[in-house]
């Protein structure tokens, strides 16, 4: 029996993107739209006027210190990226959470038991998501490849639409779009402890060999890390949510922490241009490191009782004012 | 390993669970009977939050943002109704929104906990009022920015915001003496902090009371952005106190009557009051089992090593 | 052809974005962008709610281990949808009283918020305090002082457990003034705000600088595996 994608499901896709140009293209012209026009355009005048801005419509100045960091962060990045397309050797440091995942998605096929991939529990403007699912799109390719089943409980319905696309695509990849099954990607909830409430009781029946923790979680993580534990599964966690990162640490056998979740897709796929990127990263990194030194250095300097005391504690003054600006 | 360690080396995790059960409902059974609620000495943070409240000029309209649900109640609701409390008997104004979905709901039973059952004197509309939630997360919080009314037209309960005379004098967020935000997560104090606090220039002040998990988070805007921190349950309770040793002192009992407030100055709290404060016991209690646990585990861990040498040796 | 179309509307949107808090004339253009987000995101429900039926109705069907969670999932959500959409027991709105269904539909008395205040206050309550059991067993099983860095920590923590709690103060309250920096509540609350506040900085401070560099690979077109359809890389 082939699995694939089913007709409903494909019609109610074109409809969603159908009526999602309409409202783009709608809200050019309803009363909403003249609403929400309204209030942006209140937004932006306020913060032009605000920011002592003579022309409206212009670059605001008092957002020049973001701007000037966006730039010369993404110039690291973009300069790496490019360095490493042109056949630059890059070091990269192995990273084990992602070194398991291969063994983790082996571990399932040997014990015929599936594999759990949760991407958090934000909706797909998060940024952990998307992440969580570029690794999603890794992790169903060895699955297809290791003939694992995977299942991937959401919480919300349009990150169960990426990650559908992402498996599918995945497993087209990998050839064994036979094995593709809808179903095992499904909605649960919006609410945070219906979702882990259902993945919960759904560990404790199937007894996943493997479970990866991969997004935005909040509350919850603690009580899926422990779940996963009472299984004995092995467990792959990452996440940049700073305040569950612990919970993770101790309950899980890898972690994946802030940053080194945000590189796992380029680490993974192992292309030039993405590892390129990751070290382009690390090199706003240093500047930052050495801007955060410079600024201990001036600000000791400017509370010791010296000569040059006052002239610093000027200076920084003048920095802090033209960065809060 | 035999006896007590291989009990414990071999020890079912419910056990554990029961041991916490008890560690937690004892205190609670305890403090129930007796009535009595542990002492709390306030810290900086604390009092920060107090005193950001009480050195606000009577009759200035507070914002509180009550950005959580059910679940984190259980550490929330008290500085909720502490925040409302305090307001109303210093006789400031209060304008109640929420970015969560549930947490309308919450505002509405700090109101009938609060304001309707001690304060009766307030109005809705006048004294106080329910705006609920608004959907958008950052973007409500870019336009309250500039255009308060825009962002929240109309009350919980359908009311025009043009047409209230608590919010006659609002226009911008700016424009309210505080923020108070009591937080659970997204969006919370951090995104209140980003785009609201920060980008107006730091001329709106603001107090956050948020989960333990969450204070490591808000600790670097303390005492920048984030004028004063509850932090968890026990920033709560600390800040209970503070509030109560306040009107139980008769030196303040004009000051508070004054305002209206019919408090009826006396030796006893009422129990909704002092919530923060009886949640310490079983905190207490878990704390301690779970010292308890972790040199048990950690017994466990060195006898396991121990014999693992032997055994190799 | 598709895949080109969702690059190019992701590359597109997320400039935008970008560039609207720095232009004023794109600031409304950034909003709108927010907006249809919101309104494809209440459109998605639709599919994830069919997919919910689907699924659950399919394990009934199927006699699943644990069809009967399925059961209890399908009702409670027809229940409540019923409830909610057909307004039960919601009482008039005194500013329309004429206009049947103007009341609120989480309204005192009505069905939907005894639903709210009976049964998902509690589950939910109930949820949130499994954490507390759970942190139990995962300090009794996890918080081992296997070398030095792990005996730090777990002073630490002894330190923070008993700091905030009446125990630091009953341990440590009587030393002298002198030595009140060595109180454990203060001991505590110094290892949060220096200690702990600097790792967390740096962790924010990479976490920022991963989130850019994350971005830029999606917007840039470098990093397609979040399409599918064996996206990979450029």
């Amino acid at each position: 029996m082939v699995r694939g994608r089913s007709i409903t499901s494909d019609a109610a896709r074109r409809v969603l993107l159908l009526l999602a140009v309409c409202a783009a293209a709608g809200f050019h012209d309803t009363p909403a739209s003249a609403h929400l026009q309204e209030i942006a355009a209140a937004v932006s005048a306020e913060d032009a006027a605000a920011a002592g801005a003579t022309t409206a419509g212009l670059f605001t100045p008092g957002k020049l210190p973001l701007a000037v960091a966006i730039i010369v962060t993404s110039g690291c990045i973009i300069a790496w990226m490019l360095q490493a397309r042109a056949g630059a050797a890059m070091y990269l440091r192995r990273i084990p959470a992602l070194d398991a995942v291969t063994n983790a998605v082996g571990r399932s096929t040997e014990m015929g038991r599936p594999v759990l991939f949760i991407a958090g529990i934000q909706d797909m403007d998060n940024i952990q998501t998307v992440a969580g699912i570029t690794v999603l799109s890794h992790v169903a390719k060895t699955t297809a490849e290791y003939d694992a089943t995977i299942e991937v409980p959401t919480s919300r319905s349009l990150v169960m639409e990426a990650a559908r696309e992402a498996v599918r695509g995945s497993y087209q990849a990998a050839g064994r779009f036979d094995a593709y099954n809808a179903d095992a990607i499904r909605y649960i909830t919006d609410e945070q402890f219906g979702f882990v409430a259902s993945v919960s009781g759904q560990m404790v029946r199937e007894k996943p060999a493997a479970c990866f923790y991969m997004g935005c979680f909040f509350a919850e993580s603690l009580i899926l890390a422990e779940t996963g534990n009472s299984i004995g599964a092995i467990q792959i966690a990452g996440t940049a949510e700073s305040s569950q990162l612990p919970f993770f640490v101790a309950a899980c056998d890898y972690t994946l922490i802030g940053e080194e979740f945000m590189a796992a897709s380029a680490y993974l796929s192992g292309a030039p241009d993405q590892i390129g990127s990751l070290k382009g990263q690390d090199a706003a990194k240093v500047i930052v490191a050495t801007l955060i030194l410079l600024g201990v250095v001036l600000a000791t300097i400017a509370a010791l009782n010296v000569p040059q005391s006052e002239a610093v504690s000027r200076v920084l003054e003048s920095v802090k004012g033209a960065l809060g600006s | 390993m035999q006896g007590v360690l291989g009990i414990l080396e071999r020890l079912d995790r419910r056990w554990v669970f029961l041991a916490m059960a008890l560690a937690v409902a004892g205190p609670i059974l305890v403090m129930g009977i007796t009535r009595k609620t542990l002492p709390e000495t306030p810290t900086d943070a604390s009092r920060a939050v107090f005193q950001a409240v009480q050195s606000l000029p009577r009759g200035s309209t507070v914002l509180l943002s009550f950005d959580f649900d059910p679940g984190s109640a259980g550490e929330l609701e008290p500085m909720g109704v502490s925040m409302a409390r305090q307001c109303a008997l210093c006789g400031h104004k209060m304008v109640f929104i929420s970015l969560w979905p549930l947490g309308g709901q919450m505002i509405d039973q700090t109101i009938k906990k609060v304001l309707r059952a001690d304060f009766p004197h307030l109005q809705d509309g006048v004294d106080y009022v329910n705006l609920g939630f608004q959907a958008g997360n950052e973007q409500v919080m870019r336009v309250v920015l500039t255009d308060f009314k825009r962002a929240f037209p109309t009350t919980k309960s359908g009311r025009a915001t043009a047409d209230l005379p608590i919010l006659s004098g609002i226009q911008r967020v700016g424009d309210f003496a505080l923020l108070a935000e009591v937080s659970a997560g997204y969006p919370g104090s951090k995104e209140w902090v980003q785009y609201v606090v920060s980008a107006s220039g730091g001329k709106l002040p603001m107090v956050s009371g948020c989960t333990g998990v969450q204070t490591p988070q808000l600790y670097p805007y303390f005492p920048g952005q984030i004028r004063g921190l509850l932090g968890a349950i026990k920033g709560a309770a600390e800040y209970e106190s503070l509030i109560n040793a306040w009107v139980l002192d008769p030196a303040n009992a004009a000051e508070i009557a004054s305002t209206g407030a019919d408090v009826g100055v006396s030796a006893v709290i009422p129990p909704k009051y002092l919530e923060a404060q009886r949640r310490m016991g079983p905190q207490l209690g878990a704390h301690l089992l779970m010292v308890v646990l972790i040199l048990l585990g950690n017994v466990v861990y060195l006898a396991q090593r121990r014999s693992q040498r032997r055994a190799a040796a | 052809m598709m895949r080109i179309v969702a690059m190019a509307i992701a590359s597109i949107a997320g400039l935008v974005m970008l560039l609207s808090p720095f232009f004023p004339d794109l600031e409304s253009v950034g909003a709108q962008s927010s907006e249809i987000f919101n309104v494809i995101a209440a459109i998605a429900f639709i599919l994830g709610a069919g997919s919910l039926v689907k699924v659950n109705l399919s394990r009934i069907g199927r006699r699943d281990a644990g069809w009967g969670y399925a059961l209890v999932t399908l009702l409670c959500f027809a229940i409540t949808l019923i409830v909610g959409l057909g307004k039960i027991g919601v009482p008039p709105n005194p500013q329309f009283a004429a206009t049947p269904w103007a009341g609120e539909k989480d309204a005192a008395g009505s069905a939907f918020a005894w639903i709210y205040e009976f049964v998902l206050t509690p589950i939910t309550s109930t949820m949130f305090a499994l954490l507390a059991f759970y942190v139990a067993s995962a300090a009794f099983r996890a918080f081992r002082a296997k070398n030095r860095e792990a005996m730090l920590l777990l002073g630490t923590a002894f330190i923070v457990l008993l700091g905030r709690t009446f125990a630091g103060v009953w341990l440590t309250g009587g030393l002298p003034e002198w030595a009140s920096g060595l109180r454990l509540e203060n001991l505590s609350m110094f290892i949060m705000q220096v200690f702990n506040t600097a790792g967390n900085r740096a962790i924010i401070i990479g976490i920022a600088l991963g989130v850019t560099a994350t971005s830029l690979r999606i917007l840039l077109g470098i990093d397609r595996s979040w399409m599918g359809a064996g996206g990979g890389s450029a």
